[in-house]
């Protein structure tokens, strides 16, 4: 091999194979400030802009727990929240973060970043309707937003939004415009994300590079794929709850509004179903925690394998279990209603398919485990956090296999076990992730590494905090600790440990809380003064740091696309030189590697 | 040579297997032999199904309470029934001629079909005053709401296919813009949602009607 290393080879000279006349492509071109940086069509750009809202958003969605928190352990000190102000923190903080936050970062932020330079594309395959997208999103987020500002104030409904409460006068924002901008926000939310979707499923189907099946992409694609097929499902039914529900407020519908007396008088309502807007909920509700949990999972899989120097382990066994944890996630949603009013019946058909989605997630948590044997680990700062996801994901994923069962369910419901379970698994283990991603791709980014002490301490603090907060939350559920109690009197669960546990989760959620601001200053600072990075400082196979430039520019690639001559884990291949083979360095170029054998 | 592999054989293949490997290397990026227009509207088109069914499926949970009642069907829907049919053929006729590159029929073919679609928006605009007038308000009985719902929705699916109908109608008119690949792909395109859009309706109204 002439060259030194693989980041010497410019990319389309591997000549193993000729390369295909690549017809020049329609690419917008940005003429000025504004459709460079504000009305952008280049997916990298509008990923920095979802993913800058997403954030944004994110932390006023963290000053609202902190809020919560404050009441709970040290209502003196907080003397403006009411009843009423509690349950709208507990709504906006809910909804915020797994909508507006966690579904817009990762599909829109990193699926916009990654998916056309992970399978070799110029763009995305609709840049206009991918701006629009973003566009429509922000309007979504200021809907959203602008509920805090109107009469009455936002929703205090809780995040799933139930009749018939949600639209009556004893909820805050139920009779004012509170709830209406709410149900607005979240029909934008799904049209801005409708066409979204479009373009990250086309792009990942039809506009890969030569050489790039399905099977030798990276599992953060399948992962973000497979997560935006599910949306694509489950956000209609969303979409069409917010609609019928609108209509039960505005105009005096009765889809789900049941006849009811409310202060000794008859409503107008008649016979409407509350419990058929809980089945069109949670059959989005669900799924939403895989189109959360599915790209964490591919992008987890991705950090393991580059800073373990190892071939992610069962790489088919990956890409199926990602397929059918998105299939099951469709047929499990109403174990969110053991209690609810549903048939008892029904709760046996959703446990036995809640407890079967089990199989598949420990497969891949066995797979990432495996991956790690033997395998060279650097401890960087994207490993740790990695490391941290396998650990809470299986600490949130066991107490679900308790909460799946009826019978342990019953006593548990509406406790704060339930409140630990899902903000380990679905809060905290992909936050996790996308702290590791942003660590991971941050150099690829702006070209220089975010300052490592900064990062550590994030790391340890974030990770360790959160099993502060989050493990007692067990204890109290077990002791019967209601959730959503805006106070919690004398009660009879209500002892000293119980008193002290919720003033300690409070005071570790504020570290914690606080310690984001330091990882906020790292964020801003290392784009100017970080230590440079150069081209592909991980090491990695796949395709996105193969650009010609840091950070890529106009286009992605250079004047040829990349051609793929291998999957995207070619680490440690017995007889090459160095400890990895890029996706586009061809046989010829690597005489001396052995075949993998795996 | 190309053989087309079932989803089974695809998720089966071993990509760090040498054998495959080399089959790999020729694959062209693409995994659909379709246009990324084609593809793009399918995806509309399963988006649209999925959210009709879920409207059809609560539809169906409602309609088995006491309260509901059926509402009458004016002679008026069934005539707008047949004007979307109309435009629907019409719309067969234009693509036919697209094909063939005779444009000028295009052109006025689809003007029809415009006319054709703004009489079906108002025709149902007329149906809802009909009913308003003779009291079947939306929040009077669960039917009701469930007719206004749909007729609305149905009719915003139109309005978003009126825009594609314009972006086809200035493709065929302005010359220069005349690629002739790309006309007949657009006509073509915009037809299938035209078609798709006269289901959904049979499907709803045909819904409305036995129940």
């Amino acid at each position: 091999m002439a060259a030194d290393s693989y980041e010497d080879i410019a990319v389309g000279k591997g000549d193993a194979i000729p390369a295909l006349e690549v017809k020049p492509q329609d690419l917008y071109h940005a003429k000025s400030f504004w459709t460079r940086w504000i009305f952008c069509q280049d997916a990298k750009v509008i990923g920095i802009q979802y993913s800058i809202t997403a954030i944004a958003i994110g932390l006023v969605a963290l000053v609202l727990s902190w809020l919560m928190r404050l009441q709970l352990a040290f209502p003196e000190l907080v003397p403006f929240i009411g009843p009423g102000e509690y349950y709208q923190f507990v709504t906006m903080h809910g909804m915020i973060m797994v909508i507006y936050l966690l579904t817009a970062l990762f599909l829109g932020g990193f699926g916009n970043f990654l998916i056309p330079l992970m399978v070799g594309a110029r763009d995305m395959v609709f840049p206009y309707v991918n701006m629009v997208s973003y566009w429509v999103y922000l309007l979504a987020v200021i809907v959203l937003v602008a509920s805090f500002f109107v009469p009455g104030g936002p929703t205090g409904a809780g995040w799933t939004l139930y009749p018939p409460q949600a639209i009556k006068s004893g909820t805050a924002g139920g009779d004012s415009l509170g709830i209406v901008l709410m149900l607005v926000s979240l029909s934008i939310f799904v049209v801005g994300f409708t066409m979204g979707g479009l373009n990250y499923v086309i792009t990942t189907l039809q506009a890969r590079t030569r050489g790039m099946t399905l099977m030798r992409m990276p599992l953060t694609v399948w992962g973000i794929f497979t997560a935006t097929v599910l949306a694509l499902f489950a956000f209609p039914a969303l979409i069409v709850s917010c609609i019928m529900l609108t209509l039960d407020n505005l105009l005096g519908t009765s889809f789900f509004m049941p006849a009811m007396v409310q202060f000794g008088e008859q409503s107008d309502y008649s016979g409407g179903s509350p419990i058929l807007f809980q089945h069109l909920f949670w059959f989005f509700g669900h799924p939403e925690v895989y189109i959360v949990a599915l790209p964490a999972f591919g992008i987890v899989s991705d950090l393991i394998s580059v800073h373990a120097r190892k071939n992610i382990f069962g790489y088919r066994m990956m890409v199926w279990a990602i397929v059918i944890i998105g299939a099951l996630s469709f047929i499990v949603w109403a174990h969110h209603m053991y209690v609810a009013g549903m048939n008892p019946w029904f709760g046996f058909f959703f446990a036995t398919t809640t407890l079967i989605i089990a199989i598949p997630t420990a497969l891949k948590v066995y797979n990432w485990v495996i991956t790690l044997w033997r395998g060279n680990i650097h401890l960087t700062i994207p490993m740790l956090f990695a490391l941290a996801f396998i650990v809470t994901f299986v600490n949130g994923g066991i107490t679900g296999l308790f909460l799946g069962n009826v019978i342990v369910d019953v006593p548990l419901s509406d406790t704060y076990f339930v409140v630990a379970h899902f903000h380990m698994v679905m809060g905290i283990a992909p936050v996790l992730v996308v702290f590791g991603a942003i660590y991971h791709w941050y150099p690829l980014l702006t070209g220089r590494f975010l300052h490592e002490g900064m990062g550590k301490f994030h790391f340890w603090v974030s990770f360790l905090g959160s099993y502060l907060i989050y493990f007692p939350m067990h204890y109290l559920g077990f002791v019967g600790v209601p959730r959503r109690y805006y106070e919690m009197y004398d009660s009879e669960f209500m002892t000293v440990s119980t008193n002290y546990l919720n003033q300690f989760i409070t005071v570790v959620a504020l570290i914690v809380g606080f310690s984001q601001l330091v990882f906020l200053y790292n964020l801003i600072t290392s784009a100017k003064f970080g230590k440079k990075a150069g081209k592909n400082p991980w090491k990695a196979c796949s395709l996105e740091w193969r650009t010609p430039e840091v950070p890529p520019g106009h286009g992605n690639f250079g004047k040829e696309l990349p051609i793929v001559y291998r999957w995207a884990y070619d680490f440690s291949v017995p007889g090459a030189k160095e400890d990895y083979i890029p996706q586009d360095i061809g046989p010829s170029q690597v005489p001396e590697a052995e075949a993998e054998q795996t | 040579m190309k053989k087309k592999e079932s989803i089974f054989q695809l998720l089966t293949q071993k990509p760090w297997d040498p054998t495959q490997m080399k089959v790999d290397n020729l694959h062209k990026g693409a995994t659909l032999d379709l246009s990324k227009g084609k593809l793009g509207l399918r995806y509309i088109m399963v988006i649209s199904t999925i959210f009709f069914c879920l409207f059809i499926v609560t539809y169906s949970d409602r309609l088995i309470y006491p309260d509901w009642q059926k509402m009458p069907e004016p002679l008026m829907l069934w005539l707008n029934t047949f004007i979307l049919f109309i435009s629907s053929i019409v719309f067969l006729n234009a693509q036919i001629a697209a094909k063939n590159s005779q444009f000028e029929i295009v052109k006025k073919r689809l003007i029809v079909i415009g006319v054709l679609a703004l009489a079906f928006l108002i025709g149902q605009l007329f149906v809802w005053l009909q009913f308003i007038s003779l009291g079947y308000y939306v929040s009077s009985n669960p039917a009701n709401a469930y007719f206004y719902v749909f007729t609305a929705l149905h009719g915003l699916h139109l309005l978003g296919g009126l825009i594609y109908w314009f972006i086809s109608i200035r493709k065929v008119w302005v010359p220069s813009n005349i690629v002739i690949a790309k006309v007949k792909h657009t006509v073509e395109l915009c037809a299938i949602y035209w078609h798709f859009l006269l289901a959904v309706w049979i499907v709803l109204f045909g819904l409305m009607l036995f129940t």
